[in-house]
């Protein structure tokens, strides 16, 4: 494939990527999955300005205003100690995306390294991955990520490691499918036979075959970890207080129902707009690159 | 045939659990920290942890302890539960049966809710039942579980129709001791009301449960639907005048069915997982409320088994996917 694109004039190559970009924007459930996925990042990035009360992020305490109900002074209400939920909300992202950040930054390379070293090389190597990604894939992920960070103290970094441990194999067995899907193509063998180091041809030649279905997939991933991240605090094993996290938000919150609804629903629907968002562009960008996953 | 591909299919998830035992006992023993001090916490003497540690075999050698662990694995022995202070493998024998009928009761309400409807997606292709299936679908696979739990708390507590949590109500006095399903139970013994009462309260959540797979489900069924329409002998049948309900339901959805199937199988492991949180939401009083206070009690032969529990439970729903598949479709059955 990249022998191909190697030929293609640099206008040609454009006007490809500009036939994608028109297929994308012409997809409306896209362009709302690009504005949802653009205001979260804002809101993460720009928290500390954007705000209504920047200081109720922390242990802030306000006895006088605890279980407001949402109107123009609090938007969303405010919680058991007088915390505006929507500050609360926006910084809340800001662990969000940091979790997503780092768990896919991990696991989305080693998933990759592992699919492509398992469907290339075959044999005991092959065997041996497949086996532990089968394995870890036989155990729902959220009771696997509950048993690590059992023997671990509940916060942001060990909530990271425990889901990374099992986010990879995803990635794995999806590259995997690739690889073996065009291992035995022409151009793979046109490689070997000119010489091609083991190297190039997992990295130049086959990795870009792999490139569109990782973005899909990758995509799809930013929303489901952040559920996960949210699922873990929301039982009490992930982010601790006082730090703003829309899963333990969420526990905290339901303690008050039915009466102080919006405590629990506000950054309950804060977890499934995220979701949502990187859901809708997950799927645009499926139908965009046209790959299967 | 079908005998040859299950022994291999069962041999591989032999190996499958094999690994998930050595995974979770890494993650249980070799991970920083001391058990028995996690455990006894921060107030215990270092007598009491030493004895503790010798009583969970930990002055032995890793492989050692692995080894006596999966010994009494396959014995039926489990260990103690350091919360309840009783055989875990008794624990997990008395909430087991819980989560089983609320999974079972939630794969009943899949199948009922999201069959059907992808048929009728397929069949009203692009009409507004078919943009209505696919809104459902994906408000199902973005919406949290436990979103979805506190919204049906919400709505219910405001309206009455059903109890918010447990498995029976106190004033009902009856104990599921045949099958140890409450459903199955009342109605072997004639009690209705045990049964009605049973009912209610698994409703809400096996509906918070179904929510993301009656989505996939729906739209894998609606797809499927779709690609066996356009198979020669569904035309044919057409031709020859056969009514189309016979059609639907006779010849095409026994093809479809292969598909939403395999997913369903393959989706078992999140529906086991998001029972954690549908069960400590509802206070179901099922394995995975035991396993939740296991984990916060640092409770670690406890959180070991409910793994291998639900390793089990994944390994169990796909065999009886292969076979149900290779009963609906021959095919797969002569390939092995």
């Amino acid at each position: 494939m990249s022998v191909e694109t190697e030929t293609l004039s640099p206008a040609e190559e454009l006007s490809n990527f500009g036939r994608a970009r028109r297929r994308l924007l012409s997809n409306p459930a896209a362009i709302i999955g690009i504005v949802i996925v653009v205001s979260i990042v804002l809101a993460a990035i720009l928290a500390p300005y954007i705000a209504p009360y920047p200081n109720h992020a922390g242990s802030f305490v306000d006895f006088r205003h605890r279980h407001n109900a949402p109107s123009l002074e609090h938007l969303l209400g405010t919680d058991n100690v007088g915390r505006d939920i929507l500050s609360r909300i926006l910084f809340g992202y800001r662990v969000s995306l940091l979790l997503v950040v780092g768990v896919l930054g991990v696991a989305v390379p080693a998933g990759v390294l592992f699919g492509l070293l398992a469907g290339y090389f075959g044999g005991i190597v092959e065997t041996g991955i497949m086996w532990l990604t089968n394995v870890m894939l036989a155990v729902p992920p959220l009771v696997m990520a509950l048993a690590i960070t059992a023997v671990l103290t509940p916060d942001l970094i060990h909530s990271m490691i425990a889901i990374t441990v099992l986010w990879w194999t995803w990635h794995c067995r999806l590259v995997y499918r690739v690889v073996k899907s065009v291992v035995a193509e022409d151009f793979v063998e046109a490689a070997r036979v000119a010489g091609a180091s083991h190297l190039h041809i997992l990295f130049r030649e086959i990795l870009p075959n792999c490139a569109a279905a990782i973005s899909v997939k990758t995509t799809l991933d930013a929303g489901f970890v952040i559920l996960f991240g949210a699922s873990l605090s929301f039982l009490g094993l992930g982010v601790q207080p006082p730090t703003p996290d829309l899963g333990t938000m969420v526990a905290a919150g339901a303690q008050f129902l039915p009466e102080m609804w919006w405590e629990a629903v506000m950054p309950g629907f804060a977890v499934l707009y995220a979701i949502l968002g990187f859901n809708l562009l997950g799927d645009g960008l499926r139908d965009m690159l046209d790959v299967e996953i | 045939m079908i005998g040859y591909h299950l022994l291999r299919r069962t041999i591989g998830f032999a190996f499958i659990l094999l690994g998930l035992s050595v995974v979770i006992f890494t993650v249980a023993r070799v991970v920083p920290g001391d058990p028995a001090r996690m455990a006894l916490g921060p107030l215990a003497t270092n007598e009491q942890v030493a004895q503790l540690q010798e009583e969970m075999g930990f002055s032995k050698p890793a492989v050692v302890q692995y080894f006596d662990y999966i010994g009494g694995v396959l014995r039926g022995n489990l260990g103690k539960s350091l919360l309840t202070s009783r055989a875990v493998a008794d624990d997990i024998a008395q909430a087991l049966p819980a989560t089983l009928e609320l999974v079972l009761f939630t794969l009943f309400l899949i199948a009922v809710l999201a069959v059907p409807l992808g048929v009728l997606a397929a069949r009203r292709h692009n009409s507004w039942i078919d943009n209505a299936s696919r809104l459902v679908s994906l408000l199902g696979v973005v919406t949290p579980g436990f979103v979805f739990a506190i919204l049906l708390q919400l709505l219910v507590s405001h309206f009455h129709f059903f109890p918010l949590t447990g498995r029976l109500s106190t004033d009902i006095r009856f104990t599921p001791d045949i099958t140890h399903l409450a459903l199955v139970d009342s109605l072997l013994k004639g009690r209705f009301d045990a049964f009605a009462d049973a009912l209610s309260h698994i409703f809400l959540p096996a509906l918070a449960l179904s929510a993301a797979g009656i989505g996939q489900i729906m739209r894998i069924t609606r797809s499927s639907m779709l690609d066996v329409a356009r198979r020669d002998h569904v035309e044919t049948l057409r031709s020859f005048g056969v009514p189309d309900y016979v059609i639907t339901l006779k010849y095409m959805l026994r093809l479809a069915a292969v598909a939403p199937l395999t997913i369903l199988g393959l989706e078992f492991a999140s529906l086991i997982g998001n029972a954690f949180i549908v069960e400590m939401v509802f206070a179901w009083p099922g394995i995975a409320s035991y396993g939740l206070r296991a984990i916060l009690s640092k409770d670690i032969n406890a959180v070991m088994a409910v793994v291998l529990t639900s390793g089990l439970f994944f390994v169990v729903a796909n065999l009886i996917v292969d076979l149900l598949v290779g009963l609906i479709d021959p095919r797969l059955r002569a390939r092995g």
